[in-house]
C-alpha cells in the first residue's frame, strides 16, 4: 500500500509538516517496495479550500492513507470520500511518522481535528 | 452622483463623515444612503432610518444530479475556490467555499449541474426623513462580502429617484471595499493624523488610483500633532476637503448617537463647505 505523510522539506529525514491542506510536500511511500517519492503541494497556495484540493491529488498517486498532524472539515470529507484514511501524529521526522505507521502505533481518526483554516494560520 | 466614503484604517470617522455629509447634501440634494459596512452596518443608528421592507441576498451554489454526471472532472477544473470536487464516484460540493460564479454549471458537458440559492445575508431599507436608507448584513459565519454590497447598491425597490447616492463602505482595501468604491463618481477618505492612518491611507490611496475614481481627503481628529500625514497628502498632491478637529465634545455626540452638525454649528460649516468641495471636484459645480 502506498502513505503519504506531510513533510516540510524535500526529504525523509524532515520534519513532518503537521498542516494536511497546507503541508509544503507529501513524502509518498510505497511500503511494500520501499520506493518513496516526494511531490510539491500544489494547493499550499489555494484560495480556498486547500484541504479539499490535495485528496484529490493523492487519490490519483494511488495513495490509501495519509499521515498528518491534523485535518480540519473539508478536508477531512474529501479524503474519505476518495477512500483514503488518516492517521495522526505528533512530532517527529517523516521517517519516525512512516516507522510508527508501519508498527501499528498511529490513531486513524474518521472526522476533522481541528477548524477550518488551521493550516493558514500556522507555520 | 455616487460618492463613497471609505478609509484604510478602522475607527477613523467614515460612518461620522457619511452621516453628516448625507444630512448635509439632503439640504439641497434627494439622497439615497447606501450602507454597505455589511460586517458592521451601523449609520443607522445616526440615521435612526424606519425600516419598511427587507429581502435575503443568496448567491447560486450547485448541486449535481449524479445520474447524469459523466465524471469528466471538468467542473472541478474550473473552480477556482476548491468549491467542488469529483473524486471518483462522487462530486463533493463545498458550497461555503462557493464564490457563484457558476463556472461549473456553465461548462457542465452534461447539464449535470443545477444551481440552487444559498442565503448569505439580507438587505433593508426605509426612510430617514428625506434621505432613503438602505443597509445590508452579512450572515454571522458567511465570508462572502461582495454580493451583498453588490446588492445594497442595485437596490431599487420602494427607492426614489435621487440625484446622490452616498456609500458608507467597508475599512480595509479588499474585495468588499473595491466593491463599494468601483464605479464612484467621488471618493472621501477619511483617516486620522497617526502613523496607523497614514499607513492605512496609503494603502486607501493605492486602491482607489487602481479603480480610477477621483478622491479626497477628510482628516478627522486633526490637531493631534502628526504633520506627516499632511506633508504626504501635500507631496501627493491630494486634496484635503476637510479637517474635523480633535473635540472631546464631538466624542461625546457621537458616543450618544448624535449627529455633529446639527449640535455644532462650526462642523455644519465645515460640511457644506465638503458639499462645495466635492461637487466642484467631481464637476457638478
Amino acid at each position: 500500500m502506498k502513505i503519504a505523510v506531510t513533510a516540510l522539506e524535500k526529504n525523509l529525514d524532515a520534519e513532518f509538516d503537521p498542516r494536511f491542506g497546507r503541508c509544503k510536500y507529501f513524502a509518498i511511500v510505497d511500503l511494500d517496495t520501499g520506493e518513496h517519492v516526494i511531490e510539491e503541494n500544489d494547493a499550499v497556495a489555494a484560495m480556498g479550500g486547500a484541504g479539499v484540493k490535495s485528496p484529490q491529488f493523492l487519490a490519483q498517486q494511488g495513495v490509501s492513507a495519509v499521515v498528518t498532524g491534523h485535518v480540519g472539515p473539508n478536508a477531512s470529507r474529501a479524503l474519505q470520500a476518495a477512500g483514503i484514511k488518516v492517521y495522526i501524529t505528533d512530532s517527529g521526522t517523516v521517517s519516525d511518522a512512516i516507522t510508527a505507521f508501519e508498527e501499528g502505533k498511529l490513531t486513524c481518526v474518521s472526522e476533522a481535528t481541528v477548524d477550518s483554516h488551521t493550516g493558514l494560520n500556522t507555520q | 452622483m455616487i460618492i463613497s466614503v471609505a478609509s484604510g484604517k478602522g475607527g477613523t470617522g467614515k460612518t461620522t463623515v457619511a452621516v453628516n455629509l448625507a444630512l448635509t447634501l439632503a439640504e439641497t440634494e434627494s439622497v439615497c444612503f447606501l450602507d454597505c459596512d455589511v460586517e458592521e452596518p451601523n449609520a443607522h443608528l445616526f440615521l435612526k432610518p424606519e425600516l419598511k421592507g427587507s429581502s435575503k441576498v443568496t448567491v447560486p451554489v450547485p448541486v449535481v444530479d449524479e445520474k447524469k454526471c459523466n465524471r469528466c472532472g471538468l467542473c472541478g477544473e474550473v473552480c477556482a475556490f476548491n468549491a467542488i470536487l469529483p473524486l471518483g464516484e462522487d462530486v463533493l460540493t463545498f458550497h461555503e467555499l462557493c464564490h457563484g460564479c457558476g463556472g461549473c454549471t456553465l461548462f457542465c458537458p452534461t447539464n449535470a449541474i443545477r444551481e440552487e440559492p444559498q442565503e448569505i445575508g439580507v438587505i433593508e431599507w426605509g426612510n430617514s426623513g428625506e434621505i432613503f436608507h438602505v443597509q445590508g448584513k452579512l450572515n454571522i459565519g458567511s465570508p462572502l462580502a461582495p454580493p451583498i454590497v453588490k446588492a445594497v447598491r442595485a437596490h431599487n425597490v420602494d427607492r426614489p429617484q435621487c440625484t446622490v447616492y452616498i456609500i458608507d463602505a467597508p475599512p480595509g482595501t479588499s474585495c468588499p471595499v473595491v466593491s463599494s468604491v468601483m464605479n464612484a463618481d467621488f471618493c472621501l477618505l477619511v483617516t486620522e493624523p497617526t502613523p496607523f492612518g497614514l499607513h492605512d491611507l496609503k494603502l486607501a490611496v493605492d486602491m482607489v488610483r487602481e479603480l480610477k475614481v477621483p478622491f479626497g481627503v477628510v482628516i478627522n481628529r486633526a490637531g493631534l500633532g502628526y504633520e506627516d500625514l499632511a506633508d504626504y497628502c501635500k507631496a501627493e498632491n491630494i486634496p484635503v476637503l476637510a479637517e474635523i478637529p480633535f473635540d472631546r465634545r464631538y466624542a461625546k455626540c457621537y458616543a450618544k448617537g448624535g449627529r455633529l452638525i446639527d449640535e455644532f454649528p462650526e462642523i455644519k460649516k465645515t460640511f457644506r463647505e465638503l458639499r462645495q468641495a466635492i461637487l466642484v471636484s467631481a464637476g457638478r459645480v
